[in-house]
């Protein structure tokens, strides 16, 4: 699976995220509070929502419209109405620059 | 003039899907991202505070209105207890179901199971089809929480000030729930994985109201059911004279919040019991925004939207004409003018939109 350059680290606040498109699909690139950078499937599983609008707490991020939640780290929903889990995606720092590895 | 069909099965959900208005993405005003996550921030302080506030309220009114029963000087404390039980609950149940509330989650759920029973919900179920009213605001067909149905029904709105008709329809659903989990029209939002939860809050709900009405019969009194069950109908109006407001009158089929629901400036104790939802438009434009930093939001994008109304009594004036003018033409709506500094409506989106009339024979 190929790594792609997908932004910096400092484009991204800390416990916060950034959408990126790539390839026709879209992602979220997560800051985590403890300085790791994550990446899940852009949409809400539920009604497929950009979560870059979204609100970042802690290793959760909550959907902007109905505010369900997952654990961006596994992509676990936490909470309803989000019933199907988020995929993730593996992520690298190199230097300054976060990879993702796109299936 | 079309007809419009409520129903989640009808030809107007089908039009809603196959015209493409329920993947239609809704209008958004800009807002940078460093305020908007500020303005979505959650914080316990708030809420804890307007909770112990309202329940030491509730149980101070109820006590003294317990000690004067059955005297006619208890009235005015039921008349209080019953607007925080039949009518700050129907607020409560909203904000804590979106999660919003609370910073801690428990709390969020704590509240939202007791104002859930005190409003007459099933927890479980409603959670969803508020899902599907904020993904499909008022749209016909897809929205099963629309309050005033074109044409409108007037007596039906009165009755309902008096929840008389929320409570009919409550119990024979609460105990389809208990026996049988949800009603086929409640499967179309809620996820099958829930079904064992609605049956089980159902099940909860009616053994309460089982026990309380034993009570009743067993001290020869309605005191119990003055205390639980009656408060949802004699304190409902404050809930239903500002729900009304929400959307009432308004367009539907439109995928812009700004056409579709009302912000309205309240007194403080409206707002306290309502929890700040006279910030409609704010709302459904930004749902994961807490009650406590709407009126922020709201000084954050007012300039992009209609201008509110001033107060109950103003925003009544201009809904209930024309709730009495859907009566005989239910294409009619309010179209309230955007300042100079707004983005416009989106025409061109909903002039074709199923159930929206021209935008010339609008007002």
């Amino acid at each position: 699976m190929p790594w792609i350059d997908a932004c910096s680290t400092t484009d991204i606040d800390e416990e916060d995220l950034i959408r990126w498109d790539h390839a026709g699909q879209t992602f979220a690139i997560y800051h985590s509070p403890d300085g790791d950078f994550f990446a899940t499937a852009g949409l809400c599983t539920h009604e497929n929502v950009h979560l870059c609008d979204g609100l970042v707490m802690g290793n959760l991020i909550e959907c902007p419209k109905h505010n369900g939640q997952f654990d961006y780290r596994t992509g676990e929903a936490m909470r309803a109405p989000v019933c199907v889990n988020l995929k993730t995606y593996p992520v690298k720092v190199d230097g300054d620059r976060v990879f993702v590895e796109v299936a | 003039m079309s007809k419009r069909d409520y129903s989640l099965f009808g030809p107007d959900a089908k039009r809603a899907v196959e015209s493409g208005l329920t993947a239609a993405e809704w209008y958004h005003t800009e807002v940078p991202r460093k305020v908007m996550k500020d303005l979505m921030a959650r914080s316990d302080a708030p809420a804890i505070r307007d909770t112990i506030i309202l329940y030491g309220s509730m149980i101070v009114l109820a006590g003294i209105g317990i000690a004067l029963w059955p005297t006619l000087w208890s009235a005015p404390f039921w008349l209080a207890y019953g607007v925080l039980y039949g009518s700050a609950s129907d607020a409560r149940w909203h904000e804590c179901g979106h999660g919003t509330a609370f910073k801690t989650p428990w709390m969020n759920d704590w509240v939202y199971q007791i104002a859930s029973f005190m409003i007459m919900r099933n927890s479980a179920t409603w959670r969803w089809s508020h899902a599907r009213h904020h993904s499909e605001t008022y749209l016909v067909g897809r929205d099963p929480e629309i309050a005033v149905m074109r044409p409108p029904e007037v007596a039906k709105l009165v009755l309902n000030f008096f929840g008389i008709l929320d409570v009919i329809a409550f119990f024979p659903r609460i105990l389809k729930n208990a026996i049988s989990g949800p009603t086929p029209e409640e499967r179309t939002y809620v996820p099958q994985s829930e079904w064992g939860k609605v049956q089980r809050v159902a099940i909860v709900h009616v053994s309460i109201y089982a026990a309380t009405l034993a009570l009743a019969v067993w001290m020869q009194s309605i005191l119990p059911l003055m205390v639980i069950g009656l408060p949802r109908m004699y304190g409902a109006w404050h809930h239903v004279m500002t729900g009304l407001l929400q959307h009432g009158g308004l367009a539907d089929n439109v995928v812009d919040h700004r056409l579709n629901s009302r912000t309205v400036y309240m007194n403080p104790v409206s707002r306290f019991i309502y929890w700040n939802m006279n910030y409609h438009v704010e709302h459904h434009m930004f749902p994961m925004v807490p009650y406590h930093a709407l009126p922020r939001l709201h000084e954050v994008i007012k300039a992009d939207l209609p201008p509110p109304n001033r107060s109950i009594a103003e925003a009544f004036r201009e809904m209930w004409p024309a709730i009495k003018r859907q009566v005989m033409n239910e294409d009619y709506y309010v179209r309230r003018d955007l300042p100079p500094t707004a983005k416009p409506y989106r025409e061109d989106f909903h002039q074709y939109v199923p159930g929206m009339m021209p935008t010339a024979a609008a007002e």
